[in-house]
């Protein structure tokens, strides 16, 4: 049953003179993996920061629909932190973590907006509290045990390993608990051992029903897991379809390898 | 160990600080003999001066290298009092014999040895108060001191004014300076770094100079005389009973500050500074309302600044805006970051050194400035995370079985 859970329409964004985006629609349904690809600087990054609130949009809708209501949330004008508690986390391309805190404490900020504690819970230690601390460390050490990190609950986390500081990345936004979770190129730097198990971690999320949208680079990664691909150039969307259609679109294969030239 | 090229270097560094010194060093103009002396053996005591250093700083610099090559295996690399406070039997001792010294202390020393321990403790308070701001949250506060004012000038107005007692304006004062932190904090939520730090200076200032020039409101530079000491039940206490007394309400600020300072940045909010500190954007993206954040950590640290301001305008009982200058502020600020950003026994060590230092080193009090920027400079060299680094709280886990 395909429910779209994210329904972007006609985002534009401008800075100054020049159009980033131009009247971009996309869409993502529930359980779904969709990658958004495009050569550098086609926008990608700059789309992801629109639907996140860290940029004002010039124009175009952004909704959100929890899956089994009716309810359609928009997006558009919401700060980062409100977009995050309404259900949509992210991970960054170049990766964001907070290298002076421990690992489960990474991830335990994940847990930030779903809890309420403030100063009168913190200097009392309510029962309330205490509960609530006790919730939200087991669910992190819960996520970090699924995506493998356990072992290094306590470490610093820019002690980490590049791909175990990806999958802290991951795993930090999973603690929001997102309808949408959104990768930011997280192949990024990795080796081809690496990206495998990423390519497997990732499938393993979906498998649970986690929506994802991911930017991508590494086009075997893309095709092996998405079940839809978004194409951008120069900011506009100039395809979308299934993995085997992609492979096989003219106008992606011209923004990818240019064009032939008549002699 | 130093290579031949470390040397060549170290060569031609001195030789360049002979040159940059030549002129003050080496030239005496004498204006009454008409004749210049040149002062030879100076610039070789420069030369030599400088070039030892440079090996100095060298070595150092190596040892480090070794060390952290060392260390990179090692999860956290803990001092001496960090073992000794996670082994429950060696923290009781040590926190015995520190509590038992605290308690003893006014009746093994003199009143004025006691009076500048409460001077010390208060900043402690001080101390720990910034570090929420600068230590956790990460905001460079540079106007900290005008928070010490605001309670300090508030208990002395409304001593003066309405004639309340200590006890009721400790609360109140420590309110109107955390309301003076929300109102700073308003204006400056955009800034951060060294933009912040500019209009965190100005607004200590601007406290400073309205204090100083309205005259009608503060007294001005005359200041306000015979502020009443903390009360005791209503009893009448002697000086010397009162500066005791003073003394032990201030062990009892700084057990209820470390106490609520400790709960707090193990807490949910207390994440969300760090988070803040370590990298804002990736705070917002994570839900971590920034505003909220901030606001919080700018009221909660002037709130402590303002209850010790209470304090100190009681202890005294003469205030004037002359103790409030920017010097107060680089002061508690060279606190926290003596200590150890974020950690609270670095600040009480920080605060001790600090603070009880010149006290005692009285013969060295016209260097004091010089000798402060030294320490500094030479902790941003060889140990920037402050004497005694902030260790974050691990938790255990059990294995699940199922």
């Amino acid at each position: 049953m395909k429910q779209p859970i994210l329904n972007v329409t006609g985002l534009s964004m401008d800075f100054g003179g020049i159009r980033a985006l131009s009247s971009l629609d996309l869409d993502v349904n529930n359980g779904e993996i969709v990658a958004l690809i495009g050569p550098n600087g086609a926008g990608k990054t700059t789309f992801f920061n629109c639907i996140t609130g860290i940029y004002k949009p010039t124009a175009g809708d952004i909704f959100l629909s929890p899956p089994n209501s009716s309810k359609k949330i928009s997006l558009k004008g919401l700060k980062p932190n409100q977009v995050t508690e309404k259900g949509l986390a992210r991970t960054f391309q170049n990766i964001r973590l907070f290298p002076k805190m421990t690992v489960l404490e990474n991830v335990m900020i994940g847990r930030h907006c779903r809890t309420k504690a403030f100063i009168f819970g913190a200097i009392f230690r309510t029962a309330a509290t205490r509960k609530e601390e006790k919730n939200s460390i087991e669910t992190s050490y819960f996520i970090l045990e699924k995506l493998g990190l356990a072992g290094f609950a306590n470490e610093f986390a820019d002690n980490l390993p590049y791909g175990a500081q990806r999958r802290l990345e991951i795993a930090r936004a999973l603690a929001t608990e997102p309808l949408l979770l959104l990768l930011d190129e997280p192949a990024a730097g990795m080796n081809p051992q690496e990206t495998i198990e990423l390519d497997q971690l990732i499938k393993q999320i979906s498998s649970d029903g986690q929506a994802i949208l991911l930017i991508e680079h590494d086009m075997q990664l893309v095709m092996s897991l998405s079940d839809r691909i978004f194409v951008m150039d120069y900011g506009k969307k100039i395809a979308q379809g299934t993995p085997a259609e992609i492979r096989a679109n003219p106008a992606v294969i011209k923004a990818y390898l240019g064009e032939e030239v008549d002699a | 160990m130093v290579s031949l090229k470390e040397l060549k270097k170290g060569f031609f560094t001195s030789l360049w600080f002979v040159f940059l010194t030549f002129p003050i060093v080496v030239i005496k103009v004498d204006p009454i003999e008409r004749t210049v002396m040149w002062r030879w053996q100076n610039a070789c005591y420069m030369a030599a001066g400088t070039f030892c250093v440079y090996l100095l700083v060298k070595y150092f610099q190596h040892r480090k290298e070794n060390q952290s090559n060392h260390n990179e295996h090692k999860k956290q690399t803990g001092s001496l009092i960090h073992s000794a406070l996670q082994n429950p039997l060696q923290r009781n001792i040590l926190v015995g014999v520190v509590a038992s010294f605290a308690v003893l202390f006014p009746h093994l020393f003199s009143t004025y040895q006691t009076n500048v321990m409460t001077t010390a403790l208060m900043y402690v308070v001080l101390g720990l108060g910034l570090n929420i701001v600068v230590g956790l949250a990460g905001l460079l506060d540079l106007g900290f001191v005008a928070f010490y004012a605001v309670g300090a000038y508030s208990y002395a107005l409304l001593n003066l004014h309405f004639g309340l007692g200590f006890w009721t304006v400790l609360p109140i004062g420590g309110l109107l300076a955390a309301t003076f932190g929300i109102l700073l904090g308003f204006p400056v939520l955009r800034l951060r770094g060294d933009y912040l730090a500019i209009v965190t200076l100005g607004f200590g200032e601007i406290i400073r100079l309205i204090l100083e020039n309205w005259g009608e409101f503060s007294k001005g530079p005359s200041g306000i005389s015979n502020i009443s000491r903390p009360g005791f039940f209503g009893m009448g206490l002697n000086l010397e009973q009162s500066i005791h007394y003073t003394y032990y309400l201030m062990i009892l600020f700084v057990i209820v500050t470390i106490f609520i300072v400790n709960r707090l940045q193990d807490s949910r909010l207390g994440r969300a500074w760090i988070a803040l500190r370590e990298d804002e954007i990736a705070c917002q993206a994570m839900g971590i309302d920034k505003r909220r954040t901030k606001l919080v950590a700018f009221s909660l640290g002037a709130f402590w600044a303002g209850i010790v301001g209470v304090m100190f305008a009681a202890k005294t009982t003469f205030i004037n805006p002359a103790s409030f200058t920017f010097l107060e502020s680089a002061i508690i600020l060279s606190i926290v970051v003596l200590g150890g950003m974020g950690s609270i026994i670095g600040v009480l060590f920080g605060a001790l050194i600090l603070i009880l230092m010149p006290e005692y080193l009285r013969a060295l009090s016209e260097y004091r400035m010089l000798a402060f920027g030294a320490i500094l400079v030479c902790m941003m060299i060889f140990r920037p995370q402050g004497l005694i680094s902030n260790i974050r709280r691990t938790y255990k886990f059990e294995k699940k079985t199922n």
